[in-house]
């Protein structure tokens, strides 16, 4: 197994009836990396983020996670996910929740109340842990979505667009919590529509008209492009991309 | 042990949910009552005018129907017309000529019936009547009460598991369990046992309140009951939670009700199917209701024990298990794994 690609994605291509929406998709992250993906919304980045899940299956190619050949049960188990929308029990307070899922990890219950207490504090949500998620408000429900993905302990970290709904001064404790994880190793692949967010991964991936347009770390693409920010960099590659595909 | 997890937090779900609860324990037997109001009203005496018959005629059908004297003829017409009685006769010569109001069966052979009694009785001896089963004085909700309790219970449990089973699609909590290392029966199982003690409950108060409340004819054993009624239960709840992955919202699993609920009551006993098309008949063997009903008829009205009905519980068992594979199989549209 190879330590440096923690994920490895190889000749990917997904297709729902005829429409295909990804086609030869080529990509690896390395551990300890934070990956942007970039993409107008519809482009296929929902779809490889399920892939790489093991929610889906590849119409062709290898998906494959710390090793082993997704789908698979074992892998799933070291990949924290955190879903576009928030998948929570309306019904339960948010503290059970996050003991629900922590089980299905075969999380044992002395350890995984402990580990709510902690990813509940980490998300500031301390004092709202008996309240319903009925009760919550959008952002508070993306917070315990996040704590959920993380309760674990994954290795991976897979988010589809964690911070929308969620405010400015929260969106940077994110983003610090993110680099935190960084350093202790954990690999993220993130997926953003925000492009000051962006800077902040270490590569990013464009995605667009069912393939990679381009990826690398934000000063090669910004520099390459011939643009100053990322926002100019994923508008020249556009455009690129449909000049290539007429 | 994700077994488990699924079926506590099921149940914590279900204990904030008071509207479901009273469903699923009120609803059945609130039912079952309006059944049994309907079902077991008193044999009525039918109500004959009577325009001109000999004195014998009259004084012996006085003590089998309630009999006034008219006029005549149109007044009787009126009265019938107006529903205030249900026949009445007059005679013509020797030959008494009877006018019914016709539109009513059940009223139709109670009429009938009277006067056949009237014409036999002095003829024959009285015949001595054993009944194998039940009594002379069982009446028709007595005899379907075991069905109608059986098909209360798959119904409510169809429902109430169905729709818990969609809202876990619609709301996304499926697809994101399904990204842990839940495996796809583990789901199917959990659900399985955590509607199973709502069930459970359920299906003792039905249980204890037909035969304690509507005094329901109980020839065997309650327990018995009790596990043919869960046994049933499991198939429904079964059921239920298969056909919701073919449903993507609540209206169109309630489309289901009228195509394989309704016909499974139809079909299992409550009418006779012995003259029935041939197809009729093997349908209603296709149906699990049809084997829950058998066997509760068999041991609430015939005093069976589990072991005479094991034929039937086994094809409950078989359906159960069925559908359960099949659910199991429907979720792989949402992960292979």
């Amino acid at each position: 197994m190879s330590v440096e690609n923690v994920i490895k994605i190889e000749h990917f291509k997904k297709q729902f009836g005829k429409s295909v929406v990804l086609e030869n998709i080529n990509l690896s992250v390395k551990k300890g990396e934070i990956l942007g993906l970039l993409g107008p919304s519809g482009s296929g980045k929902t779809t490889l983020i399920k892939a790489i899940v093991g929610m889906s299956e590849p119409t062709d190619g290898i998906v494959s996670v710390l090793g082993t050949k997704m789908p698979s049960l074992v892998a799933v188990s070291k990949i924290g996910y955190m879903a576009q929308s928030d998948a929570l029990y309306e019904d339960l307070n948010a503290y059970d929740n996050i003991l629900f899922f922590s089980s299905l990890y075969g999380m044992k219950r002395k350890e995984a109340k402990k580990r709510a207490d902690e990813v509940l504090e980490l998300v500031l949500l301390k004092n709202d842990g008996k309240k319903l998620i009925k009760d919550f408000s959008g952002g508070m429900k993306r917070r315990l979505s996040l704590a959920i993905a993380l309760v674990h302990k994954p290795e991976i970290l897979i988010l589809d667009e964690p911070t929308v709904g969620i405010d400015p001064v929260l969106r940077i404790e994110f983003w610090k919590e993110f680099e935190r994880l960084r350093k202790d190793g954990v690999t993220i692949i993130i997926t953003t529509h925000v492009m000051d967010e962006a800077e902040h991964c270490d590569r990013l991936a464009l995605i667009r008209n069912g393939g990679i347009i381009a990826i690398g770390t934000p000063d090669e693409l910004k520099e390459k492009s011939g643009e100053s920010t990322v926002e100019g960099a994923f508008l020249y590659y556009g455009r690129e991309g449909e000049v290539k595909s007429i | 042990m994700r077994v488990l997890s699924i079926a506590k937090r099921l149940i914590k779900q279900l204990r904030g949910d008071k509207r479901s609860i009273a469903l699923m324990f009120v609803a059945p037997v609130f039912v079952m009552y309006l059944l049994s109001a309907i079902l077991t009203s008193a044999t009525t005496t039918p109500n004959i005018d009577i325009i001109s018959a000999p004195e014998a005629y009259v004084t012996k059908l006085q003590s089998l129907a309630n009999i006034t004297k008219v006029d005549n003829e149109e007044i009787a017409l009126n009265n019938l017309k107006d529903k205030s009685i249900d026949a009445y006769i007059i005679f013509n010569g020797n030959i008494p000529k009877i006018t019914l109001e016709g539109a009513d069966p059940s009223i139709t052979s109670l009429v009938m019936n009277t006067l056949n009694k009237l014409s036999t009785s002095s003829v024959m001896l009285k015949p001595e009547i054993v009944f194998l089963h039940g009594s002379k004085d069982m009446g028709s909700f007595d005899s379907m009460a075991p069905i109608l309790m059986g098909f209360f219970i798959f119904f409510f449990v169809f429902l109430i598991a169905g729709v818990a089973f969609l809202r876990e699609r619609i709301s996304g909590t499926l697809d994101r369990i399904l990204a842990t290392p839940l495996k796809r029966w583990e789901i199917v199982l959990g659900y399985f046992l955590g509607f199973g003690l709502f069930v459970a409950i359920q299906t003792i108060i039905l249980q204890v309140f037909s035969v304690y409340g509507l005094n329901v004819p109980m020839v065997g054993s309650f327990w018995s009951v009790l596990v043919i009624n869960l046994v049933l239960a499991s198939g429904s709840l079964a059921l239920g939670t298969l056909l919701s992955a073919f449903a993507r919202n609540e209206f169109q699993l309630f489309q289901f009700i009228p195509i394989v609920i309704v016909p499974q009551i139809m079909f299992s006993g409550i009418f006779d199917l012995r003259n029935a098309p041939a197809w009729a008949r093997i349908l209603s063997k296709i149906f699990p209701m049809t084997y829950g009903a058998e066997a509760l008829r068999d041991v609430m009205l015939r005093g069976k024990s589990l072991m005479d009905v094991k034929n039937d519980l086994l094809m409950l068992l078989g359906y159960a298990l069925l559908f359960l594979t099949l659910n199991t199989l429907a979720l792989k549209k949402y992960r292979k794994a």
